[in-house]
């Protein structure tokens, strides 16, 4: 029976080409605009972390001064130098790291390579276990080497293909300016989206940095350092004192029980701190999860946000444009669906067969759109934002668009079929 | 033209008439927005700087390794960037107007006072506002002996004492810092605390635009006597005639190059490319509504052609009886034309409502303003024409029935 419908259906769309077209295009349209915001949206607003961000905590405390405090003030994004280090020799959880972003001049060994500057991170050892980054060659310091400011270096595989032509680099010495560092690991590709652990370096989606030194060994070379600096209270030049927050630090606590503890920890610490008169405010600590942390920091840009809504309201659109159109061209057809329930067909039947008329539509139009969405990504991905190069259809996603596709059309299909069905067989014959 | 019989027409297709009026309405309001978001990002990428931009090139240096002498070095770039022909500035500024990191600092009008009275970008650079070409309204430019180093300043700001000598004493405002500090009086002459320091204001600029946090006082900018050496972010900005710009460029790249090898270009570009490259994201934002909007205005006229012939074919032969009973081809043609004016005007209406609900909830969750009130005509004219337009092939195929239609069985 499917078969002579989708028969029928064929026969019926061929007859009106034009309008068949019309209401593909109209779908197609709709679909591939909402599915490329959509996966946009999709890509910027995943778990960079999965499997592991419900273990990974961003601990944030108020150290300011009383000078402009408002009760409502939410604690600082970053930790100063004294309490960062206090939190990280607590060992309080299972894994920790202080981290800051910075730039580091990279001079080949090659003549022809002209020297350059790379984005870098300074951390400390616990970074790499943490945040589970894939080593290629080689492994990451220890925290002996963050102890003793060790000059090591862990260097990316993008970093490692430019300057050893990919072979494994372990045991090199990396020329940083007028400092020397020995290459300890060579990471494999990592990239995690959004670059979660430090959100105010250049974008929240930016590439990973291609060189990982120990902090302590950053700080003693004096490299520069990049990212976000608020400060109170005096100017002081002497970062490992001043009353600034420049640094980020991660921990990782595999259970609630560990969660509270290391909540009422924060409390503890911020207390004992406001004894010693180094904070001043009322103690507000806050602990959130990695993905908690990236909604609190509303890392998905709200253009990709409004641009999802525009999309889906111009896909309404298009599914009104041609529920209307189906409705008149069923409609139409009063005539011959009289005749064929007064030959004996039920209601039911005529309703199944117009439905696979409009279901062809529907996919039809899906699959358009399908292709109009890759279309819609590539233009994505020749756009300057950092997140352009994300822009991807995955798997769950090209699912969501078919479902999407055949859902949309057969909603579109459902009131125009259920109406054409209700007809008077008697009326519909007398009136020719 | 009567209006009673095309009421009795179009509710015999009730539903079909909605979806219609459905499709308008929804077109109309998300028009109507997107349209003033569209304004929106242009007014921003528009929005005035307040420097000579045609007339600079911006080049930043960084250093390979720690520099011990960068004060000299410093002096010797801007020496050997002011001989090359044409250039008419030079200087090395902490940062740009329209670039993504910022300096600020919060400031006081009473040293005893809790919360700070604002936070604005601060300039500094030697010659900094003849190079940048800001508008001097007001009072003096900055003189040589304002100048202090930024070594020493820092030095002095640690170490706490407020009237160190070495810290600077002056400061040039903008016109918009002056009009939210001080409304109505004269600016010239009154004081400003960073920190504790009291800092006299002697100069007014009319605009200069701070670098990124442009929702927070887009013009709170001051230009205070600081000497920076190059190296830490700061960048090289020459000025010249514009059609000079690329020649300057090359020639300044080599000159600083010839001045020390050691060193990495990080940036070097026209201010033309430094606004495009800042904006980028709101033009593709602005094009990509253009696209929206052209699309769905497509899509709803579409489907008026599409259910206009819809109707025309199943009315055939009552075109034909009426036109058989003495009603003219023009009486048929506006018959279509009502009936569409008619369900526009519904779907205009709807349309406005939720344009005006859309702006609500975009002004919640999106910091928008208001829809200003010329937003809702423009779009029922627009959608009204479009309407027209696209009824009249339709119309035109009706109004040419011929009577004999009527004679006709089937």
């Amino acid at each position: 029976m499917f078969g002579y419908y989708l028969d029928m259906a064929l026969r019926s769309l061929k007859r009106n080409r034009m309008l068949t077209a019309l209401m593909v295009l109209a779908i197609a349209l709709g679909i591939g605009a909402s599915m490329t915001t959509l996966t946009v949206l999709h890509v910027l607003s995943g778990d960079p972390m999965p499997g592991t961000s419900q273990t990974l905590f961003y601990p944030q405390l108020e150290p300011r001064d009383m000078d402009g405090y408002q009760p409502a003030d939410d604690p600082p994004d970053q930790l100063s130098w004294i309490d960062g280090m206090n939190l990280l020799h607590a060992k309080r959880a299972d894994h920790q790291a202080l981290m800051t972003g910075g730039t580091v001049p990279v001079q080949p060994t090659q003549s022809s390579v002209d020297p350059f500057y790379s984005d870098a991170r300074y951390t400390t050892a616990d970074f790499f276990p943490m945040f589970k980054a894939p080593m290629r060659y080689g492994r990451a310091w220890s925290t002996t080497d963050d102890d003793s400011k060790a000059r090591v270096a862990v260097i990316s595989s993008k970093l490692n293909d430019k300057l050893f032509s990919g072979k494994d680099s372990t045991g090199q010495t990396l020329q940083l300016g007028d400092a020397a560092v020995r290459i300890v690991g060579v990471l494999d590709r990592w990239r995690p989206n959004p670059h979660f652990y430090d959100i105010n370096i250049s974008g929240s989606y930016s590439p990973t940095e291609d060189v990982f030194l120990p902090l302590s060994t950053a700080r003693d070379l004096k490299l520069t350092i990049s990212g976000m600096m608020n400060c109170w209270g005096g100017h002081n030049d002497n970062l490992e004192i001043a009353p600034c927050t420049w640094l980020q630090f991660w921990v990782q606590m595999d259970s609630p029980i560990k969660v509270a503890a290391y909540r009422d920890y924060l409390n503890h610490y911020s207390q004992d701190q406001k004894a010693l008169g180094r904070f001043q405010r009322p103690v507000k600590v806050r602990l959130l999860d990695l993905m908690g942390w990236l909604d609190y920091q509303k890392v998905v840009p709200s253009d990709v946000r409004l641009q999802t809504w525009l999309a889906f309201g111009f896909l309404l659109v298009c599914l009104v444009n041609t529920v209307g159109l189906m409705l008149a061209k069923f409609m139409r057809r009063a005539g011959e669906l009289g005749v064929r329930r007064a030959l004996g067909a039920s209601k039911r039947a005529l309703f199944a067969q117009l439905l696979v008329e409009s279901g062809v539509i529907g996919l039809s139009g899906g699959i358009c759109g399908l292709l109009l969405a890759f279309l819609g990504l590539w233009l994505v991905r020749q756009r300057p934002s950092d997140y352009a190069t994300l822009a991807h259809l995955d798997m769950s996603m090209l699912l969501t668009t078919f479902l999407l596709a055949v859902g949309a059309s057969l909603v579109a299909g459902l009131l125009p079929a259920w109406r054409a069905c209700q007809i008077t067989p008697a009326l519909q014959l007398k009136s020719n | 033209m009567e209006i009673r019989p095309i009421i009795s027409s179009l509710s015999r297709h009730k539903i079909t008439a909605w979806l219609l009026i459905i499709e308008i309405a929804l077109t109309c309001a998300i028009i109507c927005n997107a349209v003033f978001l569209i304004s929106q990002r242009l007014e921003r990428m528009n929005m005035v700087s307040g420097i000579a931009e045609h007339e600079l090139v911006e080049i930043q240096l960084a250093n390979l390794g720690v520099r011990p002498d960068g004060k000299a070095r410093t002096r010797q770039d801007l020496a050997a960037l002011r001989q090359i022909p044409g250039v008419s500035e030079a200087s090395l500024v902490n940062q740009m107007p329209f670039s993504s990191s910022e300096t600020n600092n919060t400031i006081k009008l009473d040293p005893a006072q809790k919360a700070p009275t604002l936070s604005a970008a601060l300039y500094w650079g030697e010659r900094l506002s003849p190079t940048f070409g800001t508008q001097l309204i007001a009072g003096r430019d900055l003189r040589e002996d304002d100048y202090r180093d930024l070594d020493a300043v820092n030095k002095a700001a640690a170490g706490g004492d407020p009237n160190d000598k070495a810290l600077p004493r002056v400061l040039i405002i903008t016109q918009s810092v002056a009009d939210r500090l001080w409304p109505g009086a004269n600016p010239l002459g009154k004081q400003v605390y960073f920190g504790k320091t009291p800092v006299t204001v002697v100069g007014v600029v009319a605009h200069l635009v701070r670098p990124s946090s442009l929702s927070s006082g887009a013009e709170y900018s001051f230009l205070v006597p600081i000497r920076p050496v190059v190296g830490d972010g700061s960048s090289y900005l020459i000025r010249t005639a514009p059609q000079e710009r690329q020649r300057v460029l090359k020639a300044a790249l080599a000159a600083l190059k010839a001045n020390d090898p050691r060193r990495v270009v990080i940036e070097h570009r026209t201010w033309d490319d430094v606004r495009s490259e800042f904006f980028q994201n709101d033009r593709a934002m602005a094009g990509l509504l253009v696209g929206v909007c052209v699309a769905l205005l497509v899509v709803t006229a579409l489907g008026i052609v599409g259910l206009g012939s819809f109707w025309v074919a199943q009315r055939r032969r009552t075109i034909g009886v009426r036109r058989a009973l003495g009603a003219t081809r023009a009486n048929i043609l506006h018959y279509f034309q009502t009936e569409n004016f008619l369900l526009a005007t519904i779907g205009i209406v709807i349309g406005m409502a939720l344009a005006y609900a859309i702006n609500l909830f975009l002004m919640l969750h999106y910091e928008l303003p208001r829809l200003p009130g010329i937003y809702f005509p423009v779009g029922a004219v627009l959608l009204w024409l479009i309407g027209q337009l696209a009824v009249l092939g339709p119309a035109l195929r009706a109004a040419a029935v011929p009577p004999v239609v009527a004679t006709r069985s089937v």
